[in-house]
């Protein structure tokens, strides 16, 4: 086939998985700018809101990254919440009780969310069992844990740690969009560090996803686990790695969360793992594996978030609205990739 | 070892718990050559591939591979690849979600120097790649979008690519037409100048004379022997694989058995067609006859008699069953006016692989009956033991899982699950595919049986001589499109040139 | 094959185990207290007013209902879809308010009258259950959508809508009638009375239709099913109601047995029990073949490790931990390559007489 030599470059083609794709990047926009329009008078317009949509949500962007990589692999990982609970126990009790300094008690939850990716991973990868039991198991063992630590809820403060809550409380300041509050003073709108560090962990995933070896053969694995053995691919160590990697991802979230919360209870990050996946879904990830990426993940976390600081901002909606409206908003979109998918079946 | 010689193996032996698969086999492979492997299902082809390849252990014997100076024991596919053998199935194993160019380079990418995938270079290097064994594809598109004999192509290309000096091709052609496989032989014999040995495993004879120039045949896990392709003439060959001499295999039709277009109507359909697969088409299909599809890999074969079975709804027309009209919009509903299909994926679609033979055999019967009517275990124990004495199906025991069962026993056990309904119109879309030579002619025989018994089928194949054996009259399709029939002498020349077109008349 | 041989094969062999083994702990820890061996198994009736039956054995049966219950459902869903129904908790939850607001009328959010007759309340929560079962089953068989994507919409929405539906409130309906459901009929527990008739009766359709078969069949190959004459959708759909049935007995069961609709409670994480249930009886989440005696046998056991584990004093919000470590045990043996590594050490010992494998070479 003769084709000219620019011709070479990769083209994107746009076929139903972009388009789901563009279109949860359009909702997003078209959800928050419809909230900019209602609620304008009570604050909505502000950057800070959107700084806050980030802050409140930087801990699930870190875990969807995470859940996007297992799910690619065609598996699942419902332990992330527990885990980010755990996490966020053995943060604030390590550093209260044990005297831990914040390197320490970071280190420390690193490598619980390690041990856990491995031993999950191991069975999952090596023995062969179902990610779903597994992963229940890890979910039932590390909220378990969190119990055994401490059933308190426990916080951190300046007297318990002075340089983790000095991080956590550090503010990154834009020098523009500035509101301007009632003794006239310009308040900017800021971040704190746990935003740096999911948009760092969203950019290294996606890098990761796309351009190693390790990345492409997470997408093999999903596309057909017996194919990517056939071509040589250790699919038993790629899919523990996938969840040891989902493991480190979501206990970075966990730090993140509780640099957010700055505490720790036994229900600490309830129902995460489930936000987790309707973002992924939301965002064009299959569950049987092979398709999606970060960035949908990303976008459907946004959703999300957005669902919730609308509702919130409202005020007059009951509290079980969010979770009405993002399932409704989850069921619409799995509705629309099987009518993709029917489509695309049709066309062959 | 020989200058030109590539692959040995001497003195196979492996053993299942039980039974000798494979006895003192010997094997042997130079460069430049397609080698076919044949034998009859269970001969031991695939277990000696296996060996081959890593996937089982032998017990005794010996590998040696050219440019490898001790024994070989592969212990994986891996370890085979890495001393440059490389097998493609015929179940493509690439990933279809990746891009032509990911699934050539998969495991050996382009690196940049910062250990990242180059897929700028991935992509030059996969173009280059496909352009010189001329397969016509975009590397940057995914694998899904093409053509199943595409894919296999491609699998082929990675093969190459990663400096195979055994290219094992395991039943590659079963999913391919005939212009594909044209393109496959090409590219077998581009290889095979290149100096490639290849190791053709399939069940068409036409082929292996077609490419082939040496043939090694297996018969109960011995070896028969290795002969030159010119040696071994075909009936001499099937005389091989069955260890026996073969019934003249014309013989097979009684006297007599030829179109009646007085007999009473069976089917009739009038301006059938499913959208995209087949278009608008009239056949009458009279009782007590076999009515062959024959026409090139997609050109409407299959879908003609979905179509009618109600597999894919059709979408205009009409169509009278023993001469009442009739609405079929499931596949049940076609079962329920006596029809009865054997759909040609045997595994996508004929096997409930988990399930007992038993179980298999009766369940287009309790189908039929409705939820309601279980038939008892005593019933369902007969009908199964029945089929199994009537078509002979080798398995362990009438509660062994179908899928243990080897592909021909399998196809017969469906077979059977079509039998136990009693239908007045079978649909046969390739019932022989796949399946060892004895067991083909059991199942034309048993088409002509049915036939006799005043039953009409539909006889869908590939093999047109075996279509010849058995039909009494043919339909052509061509594109989509059925472009007439063919009663009275049929003969090889003239269902060819009904399918290449030209005056069928 | 010797019985005993065969038995160890059988799906059933693993959840007998476990259930054994989970006996034998709390008779090894009874004997060590210095109670009677057999207090496990001691059933005696209470002495107050109406005497009724108690002891161990009849509180994991009687607490273990409504997972009971629930495994039959989700036995027939993981077998003919390859995948899980994780809204059957929330559903629950649902079916119980949506009850329990029809009984309260407009007393709720307390009350001890019935507003309309209990057969009216009870129906309405079976109803709200066909209803979520058949909307997960639409979107599973006719949309064709992953089964845990698909109920991963009721199982965050149900709970919230039946908070809705109680208007943000617990509904109490403190009536004798109502707490009979959870309560006792006689000296008996009424919910294993229930369990027992909805275990009886899937047991009695198993045997007498086809629909076991049918429902196999669609699990292992959908498209061959549907050839040979099955309507794949509708089994699917099917098992998706039943599911959703079974959810609704469950949620109204719970609820009596409290009395009230307390949306964040009831229900909760039920469908990890139902779903383990399943998986300790020896069923694959693959789908396919299932054993609906073994998923029963795994839901009491599941109960049976929670009563024991408060029998030895572990608190409840540790029993977690245990769990998991229960869990993984009992898959760990079950791993296929586990499996395999000791049937190649048993086939190298019985080498001439394992002649049947070498049949499906």
């Amino acid at each position: 086939m003769k084709k000219p030599a620019n011709a070479l470059k990769e083209r994107r083609q746009i076929n139903s998985n972009t388009l789901l794709l563009l279109i949860t990047i359009a909702l997003f926009f078209v959800m928050y700018i419809a909230g900019m329009i209602a609620y304008s008078s009570k604050g909505f317009t502000t950057v800070q809101t959107l700084c806050n949509l980030f802050l409140n949500n930087a801990a699930l962007i870190c875990v969807a990254c995470g859940m996007t990589v297992v799910m690619l692999t065609g598996g699942i990982d419902i332990s992330v919440g527990s885990l980010v609970a755990l996490d966020c126990m053995v943060l604030c009790y390590g550093m209260a009780n044990w005297n831990l300094s914040a390197p320490a008690a970071v280190l420390l939850v690193i490598v619980i969310g390690v041990v856990m990716g491995v031993v999950q991973g191991f069975l999952i990868g090596y023995l062969e069992i179902q990610p779903f039991i597994v992963s229940m198991a890890g979910m039932f063992f590390a909220r378990g844990m969190v119990s055994v630590i401490s059933t308190n809820q426990l916080s951190i403060t300046a007297d318990i740690n002075q340089a983790f809550y000095n991080f956590a409380n550090l503010r990154i300041t834009f020098p523009f969009g500035a509101t301007v509050n009632r003794q006239g003073v310009a308040i900017y709108p800021y971040i704190r560090l746990g935003v740096v560090i999911a948009i760092l962990v969203l950019i290294v995933t996606f890098l990761i996803l796309r351009y190693t070896k390790f990345g492409r053969g997470l997408y093999a694995v999903g596309g057909s686990e017996q194919s990517a053995a056939m071509m040589g691919l250790n699919v038993k160590r790629t899919k523990m790695m996938a969840y040891v990697t989902c493991s480190i991802l979501t206990t970075i979230g966990g730090i993140c969360f509780c640099m957010n919360g700055l505490m720790a209870s036994t229900t600490t990050a309830d129902g995460f793992e489930m936000d987790a996946i309707s973002s992924a879904v939301i965002g064009g990830t299959l569950l049987t594996g092979g398709v999606g990426n970060v960035i949908g993940s990303f976008f459907g976390v946004l959703i999300n978030g957005t669902i919730n600081a609308l509702v919130q901002t409202d005020g007059r909606l009951a509290s079980s609205w969010p979770n009405i409206l993002t399932a409704a908003l989850l069921c619409v979109f799995i509705v629309l990739q099987s009518i993709f998918a029917k489509i695309k079946e049709k066309s062959k | 070892m020989e200058n030109n010689v590539v692959l040995t193996m001497r003195g196979i032996t492996m053993t299942f718990p039980g039974v000798k698969a494979l006895d003192n086999v010997d094997f042997t492979l130079r460069k430049g050559e397609i080698h076919a492997l044949m034998g009859e299902n269970g001969a031991g082809k695939s277990t000696l591939i296996k060996c081959l390849t890593g996937i089982n252990d032998f017990e005794a014997g010996e590998i040696r591979v050219d440019g490898v100076d001790h024994p070989v024991k592969n212990r994986s596919t891996m370890d085979a690849q890495k001393i440059g053998i490389s097998t493609v199935y015929q179940e493509v194993n690439l990933c279809p979600n990746l891009t032509v160019a990911e699934n050539l380079f998969i495991g050996r990418e382009p690196m940049t120097a910062l250990r990242t995938i180059d897929r700028r270079k991935m992509v030059k290097q996969a173009d280059e790649l496909v352009k010189r064994l001329d397969i016509k594809v975009d590397v940057t598109q995914n694998l899904e979008n093409y053509s199943l004999a595409i894919q296999q192509m491609i699998a082929i290309a990675r093969a190459v690519d990663m400096d195979c000096k055994v290219l094992i091709l395991d039943e590659p052609t079963s999913s391919l037409d005939d212009s594909e496989v044209e393109k496959l032989f090409k590219l077998m014999n581009q290889l095979k100048d290149n100096g490639v040995g290849i190791i053709f495993v399939t069940h068409f004879l036409e082929q292996v004379y077609a490419v082939c120039d040496r043939i090694t045949v297996l018969r109960n896990g011995t070896l028969v022997g290795e002969y030159p392709i010119a040696d071994l003439p075909r009936v001499k060959l099937v005389a091989a694989m069955m260890g026996k001499d073969f019934d003249d295999l014309a013989a097979i039709k009684p006297e007599g058995f030829t179109y009646d277009a007085d007999a009473p109507l069976e089917i009739s359909a009038r301006g059938l067609s499913h959208k995209g697969t087949i278009k608008p088409f009239d056949l009458d299909i009279h009782k007590g006859e076999v009515i062959g599809l024959t026409g090139l890999l997609g050109s409407g074969r299959s879908e003609l008699a979905r179509s009618i079975y109600g597999a894919d709804k059709a979408q205009t027309g009409t169509l009278k069953v023993g001469g009442k009209d009739a609405k079929i919009k499931e596949p049940i509903d076609a079962m329920h006016l006596g029809m009865g299909m054997l759909p040609d994926d045997r595994k996508a679609e004929g096997i409930i692989g988990d399930l007992s033979v038993r179980e298999n055999i009766i369940l287009a019967l309790q189908a039929k009956r409705g939820m309601f009517k279980q038939l008892s275990r005593a019933k369902q124990e007969e009908l199964a033991d029945k089929y199994i004495e009537m078509l002979q199906i080798k398995t362990a025991s009438r509660e062994t899982p179908i899928k243990q069962l080897s592909g021909g026993n399998q196809q017969k056990a469906i077979i059977g699950r079509w039998l136990a309904t009693d239908p007045d119109f079978l649909i046969l879309d390739e019932p022989t595919r796949g399946i060892d030579v004895g067991t083909k002619t059991e199942i034309q025989k048993l088409i002509i049986k049915l036939a006799g018994e005043g039953k009409s089928v539909m006889f869908i194949s590939s093999e047109i001589e075996e279509m010849l054996r058995t039909c009494n009259r043919m339909a052509v399709l061509r594109d989509g499109q059925k472009v007439g029939e063919l009663d009275g002498e049929l003969t090889q020349e003239r269902v060819m040139a009904a399918i290449a077109g030209g005056d069928s008349k | 094959m010797s019985a005993l041989k065969k038995f160890t094969r059988s799906q059933l062999f693993m959840p007998v185990v476990c259930v054994v083994l989970v006996l034998l702990i709390n008779v090894v820890y009874d004997v060590a207290q210095g109670r009677p061996f057999y207090e496990f198994f001691r059933i005696y009736l209470s002495d107050a007013a109406q005497p009724v039956l108690q002891g161990r054995l009849i509180s994991i049966l009687n607490r273990g209902s409504e997972v009971a219950i629930l495994a039959i459902g989700m036995t027939l869903v993981v077998s003919a879809s390859a995948g899980t129904d994780i809204s059957v908790g929330s559903v629950m939850s649902l079916c119980a308010c949506v009850c329990c607001t029809i009984l309260a009328g407009d007393m709720a959010p307390q009350t001890t009258e019935l507003a309309v007759p209990l057969i009216v309340g009870i129906l309405g929560g079976l109803v709200v259950g066909c209803l979520c079962g058949a909307f997960n089953g639409f979107l599973v068989a006719n949309l064709n959508i992953q089964p845990m994507v698909a109920t991963l919409i009721l199982y965050s929405a149900a709970r919230a809508i039946g908070l809705l539906v109680n208007h943000d409130f617990i509904i109490y309906v403190r009536n004798d009638t109502f707490a009979l459901l959870g309560g006792y009929i006689g000296p008996i527990p009424t919910p294993i009375i229930i369990a027992a008739a909805c275990i009886a009766i899937a047991l009695l359709v198993l045997k007498k239709t086809a629909l076991g078969m049918y429902i196999q069949s669609v699990g292992i190959n959908r498209k061959a099913s549907r050839i040979a004459g099955l309507n794949s959708a509708l089994i699917i759909f099917v098992c998706y109601l039943i599911c959703g049935l079974c959810s609704g007995i469950s949620g109204v069961v719970a609820s009596s047995r409290i009395t009230s609709a307390d949306p964040a409670a009831i229900g909760l994480t039920f469908e990890m029990d139902a779903i383990l249930a399943v998986a300790i009886g020896g069923n694959s989440l693959g789908g396919g073949k299932f054993n609906l005696a073994g998923s029963i046998i795994g839901a009491y056991t599941i109960q049976a490790i929670t009563t024991t584990m408060y029998n030895l004093g572990i608190s409840s919000a540790v029993a977690p931990v245990f769990k998991a470590v229960i869990i993984i045990i009992i898959v760990v043996v079950q791993a296929p390559p586990v499996k395999a590594y000791f049937a190649r050490r048993r086939a190298a010992k019985a080498l001439p007489t394992a002649k049947k494998e070498a049949a499906s070479v």
